[in-house]
């Protein structure tokens, strides 16, 4: 039962502040990911919460006990890092037992121990190895495996596969998730890949500039992000982000994007609710699955051309030309020719966000 | 590089190996004179032109360690009979070994060889080890002003040291510590010191200190993962900076001269000092001289994987 809390957190680099009052609660069990852009301040969030970057304001609790002005060792916290960091010198057995060896266990309850973790992670046929004889994979199982043999408080782990290749990083996401639905322990994990943070995630956390920007599960911070930072990080096409304006056309509202010739057919329900942004306050959020795309002209469909197609093997990402804005839409593999065809349009109006231009925040409009 | 060897490539890669070879012998010139003239017979060691063929003898290396005078007389043929090999040797030159008693008088080289080894082997010892916790202090922790005191300590070997020898045998006297062990340790280790913190330094900020934060997140002091994890890590640089450390201070000649006369003299200003009076005994000096050179060609050969990697240090990322 571990439960982390983190209240009113800052830090400096000097004259920098990295993290702003920063404040979140980390439920038991719970796989928590820190998502952002290199230098959001979520590596140094987690290194403050191991103990090996000091805080200068706020409390780090764990189980409720405040931890900040303890040493990382007595933390009981394990981590993996990014360059797993096994120890060159040893063996993998001795990588796993290292742990351990800082307790009082004795010799045979730590062999147990190290082939109780290995045979969970197949390592076992490792052990007598020295870790420059292990591939990318393999070391990263025994980096957790010697994060996971003591049983910690928490699990911490830094882009623990960010320096593997694809193939092997999405093996590994998964045997991550294996691990975490059977050991079921409190996890903080760190990326930039907002595919791992939706893959793995129970809630997400995004930050920006030292700032957390949302708080949600995978599906919230997908379906309703909280503004256009999040939205555009969250989701891969990235969504489409254009300036709007909202008209009364005989009862049904009319979303015209950026100097479009047309506007979009949206439902009149939205009317009052836009009504306030109307004067060029106003952005809309599209993903390009909400951009439709048609061949033959039909009602609410609006007529541009296509201009650069990018093929990616199930589906094709096709730029069209509304206006001066592009919108990118998904479509089937082919469905557009080429650059220069002529093509029929239509936002659905159920995909599509609304967002304050000056502040980015959402206005929460959703159908 | 190309699948297939060019014609050029090989030719070039044949001058590669004679040019090695050349410097090779160039270098290796004047250790085979050294070791030659230890076992060549006295007079053979001064010919014009040198002698490259002689049969070896092991007589310059009986006159090294042992206390000799010269015979006024020939010896008493009963008293030659009855001599072992090796004093029938020095017999043969024309001098007797001096006795207590039986007992062979032996010559000050094993003392001062011995003074040579402790020397060394404790200046070495101490520079390595202080300057392998100061470059870890330096490589991990934010220190002020660390870039001047960096350069503080590297600017105490600016200066020649031999300029400062004279004020610093006044020191020592008035401090007692001319002619004794300490008092060369102590020297030797400041000489060494700013050597062995700069490279050290560079060994160090190689080791990712993250290998210290897994082992401090595992439950460990900072201590213990220094000596647990930093220093098998730094092993390399650690073996590096030895050698060189200790070739420093086994060859130093000129404080080894000035600061000892007697009981912790050195073995480099003890070795010229035989040459005494008349003509010189090249062989024995040579003798003296080969034995000398033993502990840094086996020091060096133990570690020399590691000299290997040390000195080529930094220069690929693994």
């Amino acid at each position: 039962m571990t439960q982390i809390e983190l209240r009113g957190i800052e830090k400096f680099f000097g004259a920098v502040q990295v993290i702003h009052n920063l404040n979140l609660a980390i439920a038991d069990n719970e796989f928590i990911v820190l998502l952002g852009q290199s230098g959001c301040g979520k590596t140094t969030t987690l290194r403050a919460i191991a103990g090996l970057e000091t805080i200068d304001k706020g409390d780090v609790l764990i189980d409720g006990k405040a931890v900040q002005h303890l040493k990382a060792a007595d933390r009981d916290i394990a981590m993996v890092f990014q360059s797993f960091s096994l120890y060159p010198h040893m063996t993998v057995f001795e990588n796993v037992a290292f742990p351990l060896r800082a307790t009082r266990m004795s010799s045979g309850e730590v062999d147990k121990s190290v082939r109780e973790v290995a045979r969970v992670l197949r390592i076992t046929d490792l052990l007598d190895k020295r870790p420059s004889a292990l591939s990318g994979g393999d070391m990263q199982r025994v980096a957790i495996g010697r994060a996971l043999v003591r049983r910690p408080k928490a699990m911490l782990m830094d882009e623990p596969i960010g320096a593997l290749d694809a193939k092997l990083r999405e093996e590994m996401r998964a045997e991550i998730k294996r691990l975490h639905v059977k050991q079921g322990s409190t996890t903080i994990y760190v990326t930039h890949d907002q595919i791992e943070a939706m893959s793995l995630a129970d809630r997400i956390v995004i930050m920006h500039e030292g700032f957390i920007q949302q708080v949600g599960t995978p599906d919230e911070v997908y379906s309703h992000p909280a503004n256009l930072f999040v939205a555009q990080f969250v989701g891969s096409p990235v969504m489409n982000i254009a300036e709007a304006s909202v008209a009364d056309q005989a009862g049904a509202a009319s979303v015209r994007v950026g100097d479009a010739p047309a506007g979009f057919e949206f439902p009149g329900q939205l009317l009052p609710k836009l009504n306030g942004h109307s004067n060029g306050g106003l952005t809309l959020g599209i993903r390009p699955e909400g951009v439709l795309v048609r061949h033959d002209a039909a009602p609410g469909y609006i007529p541009v051309e296509a201009n650069i197609i990018e093929p990616l093997g199930s589906f094709d990402i096709v730029d069209l030309k509304v206006g001066s804005t592009m919108l990118r839409a998904r479509t089937k593999a082919g469905y557009v020719s080429g650059p220069g065809e002529k093509v029929h349009v239509r936002i659905d109006p159920e995909q599509a966000h609304f967002f304050d231009t000056a502040s980015g925040k959402s206005l929460g409009v959703r159908l | 590089m190309a699948a297939v060897r060019t014609s050029s490539e090989v030719a070039f890669n044949r001058i590669a190996i004679a040019a090695v070879l050349i410097a090779t012998l160039i270098f290796l010139a004047p250790i085979y004179w050294i070791a030659s003239t230890a076992f060549k017979p006295k007079e053979l060691a001064v010919s014009v032109p040198p002698t490259v063929l002689f049969e070896p003898e092991v007589t310059p290396f009986v006159r090294l360690f042992t206390k000799r005078v010269q015979m006024q007389k020939t010896v008493d043929p009963q008293a030659y009979e009855a001599a072992p090999w090796w004093e029938k040797r020095i017999y043969d030159g024309g001098e007797r070994v001096l006795k207590v008693g039986k007992d062979v008088q032996l010559s000050q080289y094993p003392d001062r060889f011995m003074n040579s080894l402790i020397v060394a082997v404790i200046s070495t010892v101490l520079a390595v080890g202080m300057g392998t916790f100061t470059a870890y202090g330096f490589s991990r922790f934010k220190i002020a002003g660390e870039a001047d005191l960096l350069f503080f300590i590297l600017s105490t070997r600016m200066l020649p040291p031999v300029v400062v020898a004279i004020p610093m045998f006044l020191m020592y006297r008035m401090v007692g510590l001319n002619d004794s062990h300490i008092g060369l340790i102590i020297l030797y280790v400041a000489f060494n010191l700013s050597f062995s913190v700069w490279l050290m330094k560079g060994f160090m900020d190689e080791i990712p200190k993250e290998y210290e934060e897994a082992a401090l997140v595992d439950g460990y002091t900072r201590m213990q993962a220094f000596f647990k994890i930093v220093l098998p890590e730094a092993a390399t640089g650690i073996a590096a900076t030895a050698v060189f450390c200790f070739i420093t201070a086994w060859n130093e000649y000129a404080f080894a001269l000035i600061m000892t006369n007697r009981r912790a003299q050195t073995a480099p200003p003890f070795i010229p000092s035989q040459i005494g009076s008349g003509l010189p005994d090249w062989t024995t000096i040579a003798a003296g001289t080969f034995l000398f050179l033993l502990p840094v060609a086996i020091f060096t050969f133990l570690l020399r994987n590691h000299l290997l990697r040390g000195v080529t240090f930094g220069a690929i990322r693994k």
